[in-house]
């Protein structure tokens, strides 16, 4: 029985939307790889909360790229049948949860980035992307709290916690470049102030970086090489498996009800 | 970390129990007064009411595995966010639980390194493998269905804490219990392959869910004094008919036979099942089960690979401390 890939016409709109349900889905996907593990209850119930978040801004999100594709996809079919190259998410999100400093360290640079882009983008003239934008922005906020409040603990905490906290800082670096860049799709929509350009949130997102970092006792690395290729689905061999993970139900049994 | 004042030995009034202070806090609990955590109580009844609530505690904790084991896998983002809604449920459950064993005198942080230990006890039917997605309708449906049953007496429980956090603990659960149930009848009125997961999920499950309601009265060893306190209102065998009466009429909505053959409703309209095979439960509760030895694994290798988390959240809240002690006296 064939189990094909959807096709998807991506429009610039439909990509800019899918991009972002791909980053909340695969994050909030990460994080729900804890439930049941963390190092104590309060973050089973954290993470998973925050897992919930994101989860439901990519269903919105999916929703959303499927109304302005206007083709038979849904939420469903857009998570569960494309396939790695298919998906358009930041290999930030990707990386795998590693320990708890690695985990913490990649939301707080993504919720550092997402609590300002999504404030941003509640101005947006879209009003369906505006709208997803004040409830995602209020969740944000809160996930840059609960990071920022972690990088501290963990920076000044004990030495095993600061190094780790350091090396997952310094592992995790290369792939937050990636989240200020544009390409020519996205440059239309901010023309058309559909969309926010993410290059100028950088500034911002450095200096909130810097205060949680330096109260934290740690260090950010001296920019250097970043890793690019999660947008248009180049992404790390760690997308693939997570990915066989999340879609074995719907490519086991293919266009059943659940 | 969680509660360091509760980590000292004992050091209170309980050596005092003459039989006058016996026979009134009896009297209390027979007015079906609430007992409260300063309220003078029996040790028996302090030592009988820990284990029973930090019991369900770690079951709560434990019982997020094999539910767990399906958040990755879930077949549709709505099921995947209302499984992982409801294992976070669960573990709410367990701190809210650990906090009402806690107001009686033992600290979370013992609790927890008993069970790890293998010490303290957790409901056996979180020792079986959820093998398939029909098994998270399975265990919602039945697991949670015969959950209910036991704690919803228990809200009227004579421990003042124990009952309040049985009511919230219900309400939650049956939410969870018409999930499962959703989820079955999903299956069964959907392809021929997904009645069949249903059917095999029931199959596996039926029996030991019967033994969740502990051994047959005949052989209960709690039972009497947990009654005369009010801890426990029905017998195994009352509730585990109340639950067989409660589930054949949904299984047969579901169109699924219960795998018991010898099945048969009695003149009174009660389901009257074949015999259990205690061995079974026997085995599994002497940690022989399927899963026994992965639970603890992963419950302990999430508590070692912890520690170091834990760790570094005391040192810098023992730092925040001294430093605004420091300031204070400058």
């Amino acid at each position: 029985m064939p189990v094909a890939n959807i096709q998807v016409s991506e429009t610039p709109l439909v990509l800019y939307a899918l991009r972002r349900a791909d980053d909340a889905l695969i994050l909030g996907h990460r994080l729900s790889e804890w439930c049941g593990h963390a190092p104590m209850l309060e973050e089973d119930m954290a993470l998973s909360n925050i897992a919930l978040d994101l989860l439901g801004q990519a269903r919105e999100l999916y929703s959303y790229a499927a109304k302005v594709e206007g083709k038979d996809n849904d939420e469903d079919r857009f998570a569960y049948l494309r396939d790695v190259r298919q998906y358009r998410n930041l290999l930030l999100v990707e990386q795998p949860n590693g320990d708890f400093a690695q985990t913490l360290v990649r939301q707080f640079f993504y919720s550092a980035f997402a609590d300002l882009y999504w404030r941003a983008m509640m101005t947006s003239r879209d009003a369906a992307l505006a709208a997803i934008a004040a409830k995602s922005e209020k969740e944000s906020a809160y996930h840059l709290r609960h990071a920022s409040e972690w990088i501290i603990r963990l920076g000044d905490g004990t030495d095993e916690s600061h190094a780790r906290a350091q090396a997952a800082i310094d592992h995790l670096w290369a792939f937050t470049g990636e989240m200020f860049a544009v390409d020519e799709g996205e440059r239309a929509l901010i023309h058309a102030d559909i969309a926010i350009d993410p290059g100028s949130l950088r500034g911002r997102w450095l200096t909130t970086l810097s205060g949680v970092i330096s109260e934290a006792t740690l260090e950010l690395p001296q920019t250097g090489w970043m890793q690019q290729g999660g947008r248009s689905g180049r992404h790390s061999e760690h997308l693939g498996h997570l990915l066989s993970e999340l879609q074995s139900m719907q490519r086991t049994f293919p266009g059943q009800t659940w | 970390m969680y509660t360091q004042a509760l980590n000292m030995a004992e050091a209170d009034d309980r050596g005092l129990e003459d039989a006058a202070t016996a026979a009134q806090f009896q009297t209390r609990i027979d007015a079906d007064e609430r007992i409260e955590p300063n309220d003078w109580m029996p040790a028996a009844y302090r030592k009988t009411l820990t284990r029973q609530i930090s019991q369900h505690a770690h079951s709560e904790i434990v019982g997020m595995l094999p539910e767990g084991n399906w958040i990755t896998r879930a077949p549709s983002l709505r099921r995947k966010a209302a499984l992982l809604a409801k294992v976070q449920d669960e573990c709410g459950h367990g701190l809210y639980l650990y906090a009402a064993a806690e107001t009686l005198g033992t600290s979370r942080e013992e609790l927890v390194d008993a069970m790890l230990a293998g010490k303290a006890k957790y409901s056996s039917i979180f020792n079986y493998p959820t093998l398939t997605w029909a098994d998270i309708g399975t265990v919602g449906w039945l697991v949670d269905g015969a959950a209910i049953m036991n704690q919803i007496p228990l809200c009227r429980c004579s421990y003042g804490p124990y009952a309040r956090a049985m009511i919230r603990v219900c309400k939650e659960e049956s939410f969870h219990q018409r999930q499962g149930y959703e989820i079955m009848l999903t299956l069964c009125r959907g392809s021929d392959e997904q009645k069949a997961m249903a059917q095999d999920a029931l199959n596996r499950w039926w029996w030991p869910v019967l033994m969740m309601f502990g051994p047959p009265d005949a052989t209960s060893q709690h039972s009497d004094t947990s009654t005369k306190w009010k801890i426990k209102r029905f017998s195994n065998d009352e509730l585990r008919q109340k639950f067989v009466d409660a589930t054949v009429p949904q299984a047969q909505y579901l169109g699924l036979s219960i795998p018991d053959p010898g099945m048969i409703q009695d003149a009174d309209g009660h389901w009257r099942y074949s015999e259990i095979d205690w061995t079974e439960f026997k085995q599994v509760l002497a940690g022989n089960g399927p899963c026994n030895r992965d639970r603890l694994a992963a419950r302990r290798k999430a508590h070692d690979e912890g520690a170091w988390v834990r760790e570094a959240a005391a040192a810098y809240a023992a730092k925040r401390a001294q430093r605004r002690i420091a300031q204070a006296a400058e």
